[in-house]
């Protein structure tokens, strides 16, 4: 279903708010719940209006228990609604693990698919909004590992109002991270359910020389360092991923193998992170293409630090260009790779 | 705030069932004499009863001042159920011996939950059951075959939930819970006469999700009934360890759930409550928590020793108090059962378990393919990668061989 309004100008917040009042007036057995979400209208304000035009009954608040909130949602999707639900923050989110490992992941196929479970769990994720602790988590390996969830981000309003309609749609549970330090960003945009499938990357910015790949809220970032890029005379191409999982490996193969290089760049801790997958999966389908290790430009393998140092630890441009400087173009080995083992060796 | 009545109770009385069964005798007269005992199982306070409400005595005698027995067909039919329950749970055990099954958690001793509960349901509510509540299961129609896939080791759970609106057994204890709760409250929004039952152990009673299901239930009068089973252990841990209420019925207090506590072992009395708080649950006066005290005879599992952690004397205690025996005892006082009655429900019992041992002992051909196909609604690009890759792995060992 395609939003009727016009073009116009919209924060990721309100294409979210719209892309839930879109679901809510298209399928009445769409509910919305979580903790402050209906008369406060979400802490960040997603929720906004929506109990007061769809009531209580569809929109409601819920005692303060993440894994009561997941595991009542998988009790009415079995009984034939969609709920769409939210955690908080993103570190709010973890007393609901399992209840979405062991169950909202796993029911599908402990019933050989005779239970369906569509359900969205909306988790406003990552830094940079200078918040205190535990409000600031990139969580989203934890939940890419695991098998029977998608999980989807946007980096974009429009992207935001598409992917959460179809996520909504689909059959499978959906992971849906809203990268909250994009809710306020703006874009001219035509909001539209349709357009391409949801576990479809996006070429963002076309280039030849080499593919940064990133998601959620390092691709505005990402754009801006291969802006500067070009400055330097490397015409970088820039996905966003959009789908965790499952990955759209066609896009990214296709684009690496064009290229030569890659980068991937997210602002959650390096180590086992979502970039070393992607690494991974580029070495072994592109290895004859690469010119070049394949670089990630990640967060420290630190939890998230306090608002005055966050900078240091967010993925810069500057550190993106460093990693770029770093790609074999002379043919000349990195200093780095010559070390014999690091720290620890 | 709401007047509570706060009856006074023994708790010691029963807290130490475990550790000293003489302490819980079997006493008519203590049942008869306390004055709620005589009081409607799903009533209007919110605390339960200090002593377990009972309908039926461990000899056999009906307690007249507790309240009128179900009809005696349906006394019969507990009966008859819990014949084939026994019969069916003492099959599956053999099958573990046999190494048809991977593992089996028998419900011997709880025959009266897994009976009573599910007759009380009507055909349109749902029930929750846990790994040790195969008899509930198999009570509610389901195909024994089915029932026990999950335990052979497979990798689904082996019925269609919404066939017999029976979830599959849950296996993570206590996140069934809240999988009720959302069920029951779903139902109550799209304006559906659903009743979920959801069946928990003491051991359940410490996790979280307990507390939270509990919580959300009483908040939303969700219509759903929560069935205890105190059967004294998690494993091995005793009730001692588990908690420090006097009763786990007691916990609904908290929640502004009514509590009540029931003789286990007493399949009128756990039949005549459950279904007294599915009506409640119906009426939209939200949901009942039942303490059904009782014993799991059998260990853990067969895979257990339970002489490391309860002595012999203890269960023989408890085997005295076999619910079959039981309502046998009352039903042929009542005239409702004979030598020849019994025998041919001993029969059919035995028939069942024939016709089980015969279907288990055939070997389910599992395909491998499978294993990817219900994962997701389609199977991922990644996922039919990896299928067509382990399809290709099968060809090419076949042809080597």
């Amino acid at each position: 279903m395609t939003s009727t309004l016009d073009a116009a100008t919209v924060t990721m917040a309100g294409a979210l708010n719209t892309a839930l009042a879109d679901a809510l007036a298209a399928d009445q057995g769409v509910v919305v719940f979580g903790e402050d979400v209906g008369t406060l209208g979400g802490v960040f304000r997603v929720t906004d209006g929506l109990a007061a035009r769809f009531g209580q009954d569809r929109v409601f608040d819920t005692p303060l228990a993440e894994a009561g909130i997941v595991g009542t949602a998988i009790g009415m999707a079995m009984n034939g609604l969609r709920p769409v639900v939210e955690m908080q923050f993103d570190a709010f989110a973890y007393p609901a693990f399992e209840q979405v490992t062991s169950h909202l992941a796993k029911l599908r196929n402990r019933t050989r698919g005779a239970v369906s479970l569509p359900i969205v769990v909306r988790i406003p994720y990552g830094g940079g909004i200078g918040g205190v602790e535990h409000h600031c988590d990139s969580s989203e390996a934890y939940y890419a590992h695991t098998p029977g969830l998608r999980v989807v981000t946007p980096a974009s309003p429009a992207d935001a109002y598409r992917l959460l309609r179809q996520s909504i749609d689909c059959p499978d549970p959906v992971i849906f991270l809203e990268p909250k330090r994009r809710y306020w960003s703006k874009e001219t945009a035509q909001l539209e359910a349709g357009g391409p499938a949801l576990d479809q990357a996006a070429v963002v910015k076309r280039g030849t020389d080499v593919t940064l790949i990133s998601y959620g809220g390092t691709v505005a970032t990402t754009l801006e360092a291969a802006a500067a890029a070009a400055e330097e005379g490397w015409d970088a191409e820039v996905i966003d991923l959009r789908s965790l999982s499952p990955v759209d490996d066609r896009t990214l193969t296709e684009s690496v193998r064009r290229t030569g290089r890659a980068v991937v760049i997210h602002e959650a801790a390096g180590f086992c992170g979502y970039g070393a997958e992607i690494a991974a999966r580029l070495s072994e389908r592109c290895f004859h293409s690469l010119q070049a290790p394949v670089l990630r430009v990640t967060g420290f393998d630190i939890p998230y630090p306090a608002p005055a140092l966050e900078g240091h630890h967010l993925p810069s441009t500057d550190r993106i260009l460093d990693a770029l400087a770093r790609l074999q173009w002379d043919d000349e080995p990195d200093e780095r790779w010559l070390d014999s083992g690091g720290a620890h060796a | 705030m709401q007047s509570l009545d706060f009856r006074p109770f023994r708790a010691r009385h029963w807290r130490q069932l475990f550790t000293d069964v003489s302490h819980w005798e079997p006493n008519v007269t203590a049942v008869a004499a306390h004055p709620v005992s005589s009081s409607p199982p799903a009533g209007t306070g919110l605390l339960p009863s200090g002593e377990p409400w009972q309908l039926i005595d461990p000899a056999g005698q009906p307690v007249t001042e507790a309240g009128p027995l179900p009809p005696d067909p349906t006394l019969t039919e507990l009966y008859r159920r819990m014949v084939i329950g026994r019969r069916f749970d003492a099959q599956a055990t053999a099958l573990t011996k046999q190494g048809r099954l991977a593992v089996y958690p028998s419900s011997h001793g709880q025959d009266a939950c897994q009976v009573g509960g599910v007759l009380a349901l009507r055909e349109q509510d749902w029930l929750f059951p846990t790994y040790r509540d195969s008899v509930a299961i198999v009570t509610r129609g389901v195909d024994p075959v089915e029932v026990l896939s999950l335990l052979r080791g497979e990798w689904h759970c082996g019925y269609d939930p919404h066939q017999h609106r029976v979830a599959p057994q849950c296996t993570p204890l206590a996140t069934n819970t809240l999988h009720a709760v959302g069920l029951a409250h779903a139902a109550r929004l799209k304006d559906e006469d659903t009743v979920a039952l959801v069946l928990l152990g003491d051991g359940a009673t410490s996790e979280g999700d307990t507390h939270e299901a509990l919580n959300f239930a009483a908040v939303w009068k969700a219509p759903v009934v929560f069935l205890l089973q105190n059967n004294g252990y998690a494993i091995s841990v005793p009730l001692a360890k588990q908690t420090a209420a006097p009763s786990l019925a007691h916990k609904g207090i908290g929640y502004g759930i009514p509590g009540e506590l029931i003789d286990g072992n007493d399949a009128a009395a756990v039949y005549t409550t459950v279904q007294a708080a599915v009506e409640r649950a119906a009426g939209g006066q939200g949901p009942t928590l039942i303490e059904a005290l009782t014993y799991r005879i059998e260990a853990h599992t067969n895979a257990d020793d339970a002489t490391r952690y309860r002595n012999s004397d203890e269960v023989a205690a408890w085997l005295a108090r076999d619910p079959l025996t039981r309502l046998e005892a009352y039903l042929r006082s009542a005239g409702q059962l004979d030598d020849d009655g019994a025998g041919r429900l001993r029969a059919e019992a035995e028939q069942f378990a024939a016709v089980l041992r015969e279907r288990m002992n055939a070997d389910v051909p599992a395909d491998p393919a499978e294993l990817f196909a219900h994962v997701y609604a389609e199977p991922t690009a990644p996922l039919r990668e990896q299928r067509d890759s382990l399809l290709a792995e099968l060809r090419d060992a076949g042809e080597q061989r």
